[in-house]
């Protein structure tokens, strides 16, 4: 890569605090266009919560403090004319737990159409068209083809996932955040979701939360070691497992910690 | 310890004999009183009681002495046009205030707005009678410059404003059993509030808010003093909101007093009693079928 470096992701001085308790410290990253960036360190430290400032869902919650930047595509997504669903639209997310919405396949797929363009703006053919596209990249197409009609939550839990992630593509989002996608899932699943994860790379700038050493190793490129709210340690996948920096970021990767 | 268990042994059975009489006594009584009501209404109509009259006939003269006729269709009408009238008012205003206080309120905010909710759900009908007969009466005559304010306009209103607190505390349920992770699903994939009420929230509670809605409507079908103190006993078919009615409730009890045991006049308002009970019955019976699901597909 000769090109100058692009990011999808810089953080600079984040701190976030959850009524008083301090979750994110000074937390200054930056994530690489296109590359999947995995998010590890021990139960509790701030993996979901970094995720969730990404497209500010933690805002969610009443008790949220925030300071310091972020900048998504070279925007500070905190400006006062940052419009919400315009950014989530560019910044999707995947949940640890799957929670496609309680309608049919189908309609979980052009929900994110529906919600940001004008009605009747969508013709039925290209919608159809969109809903085929969005399956197929997930590898959903071929066994969900004849129950588009169905109810999206009667899925079993890897197709619940897959379409998760498969509803947030029509929306052509750049960056795609994911929360432990697999952690509800046995191992077969796992490696489909994987498999399907690196089908979308290159393509989509991802960032995945696991608790799952030898996934990052699978998956990833670039690799973030968070230690209570602090980023402890972000190099290439390869050499923050073989040649770990920091000692902490050792003992972690060799289970020294839950 | 041993005491304690011992004696436990003893009067455990003994409250467990005393809950499943409660039980099974609760479930005699519905009975009985549906068989007490039913008979008194059915000897009527073994006597060869002309039935499609009576619910096809306008022409109410249980006193008449020539000429009796007991045809209940303005009755019907009476206890409709209150009914249409305050789900009109009450649903939108309901459904509303349930999604307001279930999406829009904090903690706080919320559990004064139950407690008002529940204020309200405590009044007692005849005190919202007395509302009807005096404030809303001279309200409703000098807004409208009306003869008479007792009319299907204050019933409804009355009746709306009993049957809010039904349609809010099921209604608000309903939204309240949504999944969070539904509406967080909705709100990462850029969904403004609106969008998720109208999209997600709506769709997936709609049993329980239909529920609430048919609740609301059984209770005003049900109401009588409220509606016979606000809706100026008039035994005629209305044709505005600003004419005078009397309901099937009204109706019995206003004439139950005055009519002798087991003449027609009384059998018939047992009869009334009847239509009023099937009609509360398929009514809650929907209710609770779509409560627990069955009306889905
Ligand atoms: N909504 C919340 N309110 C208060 N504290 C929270 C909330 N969410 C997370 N926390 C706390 O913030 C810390 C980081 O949590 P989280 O980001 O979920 O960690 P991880 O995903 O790495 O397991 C934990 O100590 C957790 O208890
Ligand atoms: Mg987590």
């Amino acid at each position: 890569m000769s090109a100058p470096e692009k990011f999808s992701i810089e953080t600079e001085k984040l701190n976030l605090w959850y009524d008083d308790f301090q979750a994110l410290m000074n937390v200054s990253v930056k994530m690489k266009d296109g590359l999947i960036t995995g998010l590890i360190g021990p139960s509790g430290c701030g993996k979901t919560t970094l995720l969730r400032c990404f497209n500010r869902v933690n805002e969610r919650y009443g008790n949220v403090t925030t300071t310091g930047q972020i900048k998504i595509l070279g925007k500070n997504i905190y400006d006062p004319d940052v419009s919400l669903p315009e950014m989530r639209k560019a910044v999707g997310m995947v949940f640890q737990r799957p929670n496609p919405l309680p309608i049919s396949v189908y309609e979980n797929i052009m929900f994110g159409l529906r919600i940001h363009s004008e009605r009747a703006s969508l013709k039925k053919s290209a919608a159809d068209e969109i809903v085929e596209k969005s399956l197929t990249e997930v590898f959903l197409w071929d066994d969900l083809k004849d129950k588009l009609k169905k109810k999206a939550t009667a899925l079993q839990l890897e197709q619940q996932q897959k379409l998760c992630i498969a509803r947030l593509l029509p929306l052509k989002p750049q960056v795609i955040l994911m929360d432990e996608p697999c952690s509800s899932l046995d191992a077969e699943s796992t490696r489909a979701i994987e498999e399907m994860m690196l089908n979308l790379a290159g393509r989509y700038t991802m960032v995945i939360v696991t608790h799952n050493m030898a996934q990052a190793r699978r998956v990833s490129d670039e690799c973030l070691f968070m230690l209570m709210g602090e980023v402890i340690e972000h190099s290439r996948t390869q050499s923050l497992f073989l040649t770990p920096r920091d000692s902490r970021t050792a003992d972690y990767i060799e289970g020294r910690y839950g | 310890m041993s005491l304690r268990h011992r004696l436990d042994t003893v009067t455990e059975p003994i409250i467990e004999r005393i809950i499943q009489l409660c039980g099974i006594s609760a479930i005699v009584f519905v009975f009985g009183i549906f068989f007490f009501v039913f008979r008194e209404g059915s000897d009527l109509l073994f006597r060869g009681f002309d039935l499609v009259e009576f619910l096809t006939s306008p022409q109410w003269y249980p006193d008449s002495v020539g000429h009796k006729r007991y045809g209940a269709l303005a009755l019907i009408a009476g206890t409709t046009s209150v009914t249409l009238l305050a789900m009109a008012i009450a649903v939108p205003f309901g459904l509303g205030a349930a999604i307001f206080i279930s999406e829009f309120c904090s903690p706080k905010l919320r559990e004064t707005f139950k407690i008002v909710i529940e204020l309200l759900a405590a009044i007692p009908s005849v005190v919202w009678g007395f509302i009807g007969l005096t404030l809303m009466n001279e309200l409703i005559i000098t807004l409208f410059d009306a003869p008479i304010g007792l009319t299907v306009l204050n019933g409804g209103v009355i009746l709306a404003l009993m049957s809010v607190p039904v349609i809010v505390s099921i209604g608000e349920d309903s939204l309240k059993a949504v999944p969070d992770s539904y509406r967080e699903a909705a709100e990462a994939l850029g969904a403004t509030r609106w969008q998720i009420i109208y999209r997600v929230l709506l769709p997936a509670a709609k049993n329980g808010l239909l529920a609430a809605v048919l609740l609301g409507i059984a209770r005003g079908i049900g109401e009588t003093m409220a509606v016979l103190m606000a809706t100026g006993h008039a035994v005629k078919i209305p044709h505005s909101v600003l004419d005078s009615v009397r309901t099937l409730t009204a109706t019995i009890a206003a004439e139950l007093g005055e009519a002798p045991v087991h003449s027609d006049h009384y059998q018939v308002l047992f009869l009334i009693g009847v239509l009023l009970f099937t009609i509360s019955f398929f009514i809650n019976l929907a209710a609770d079928l779509i409560i627990k699901g069955i009306g889905r597909k």
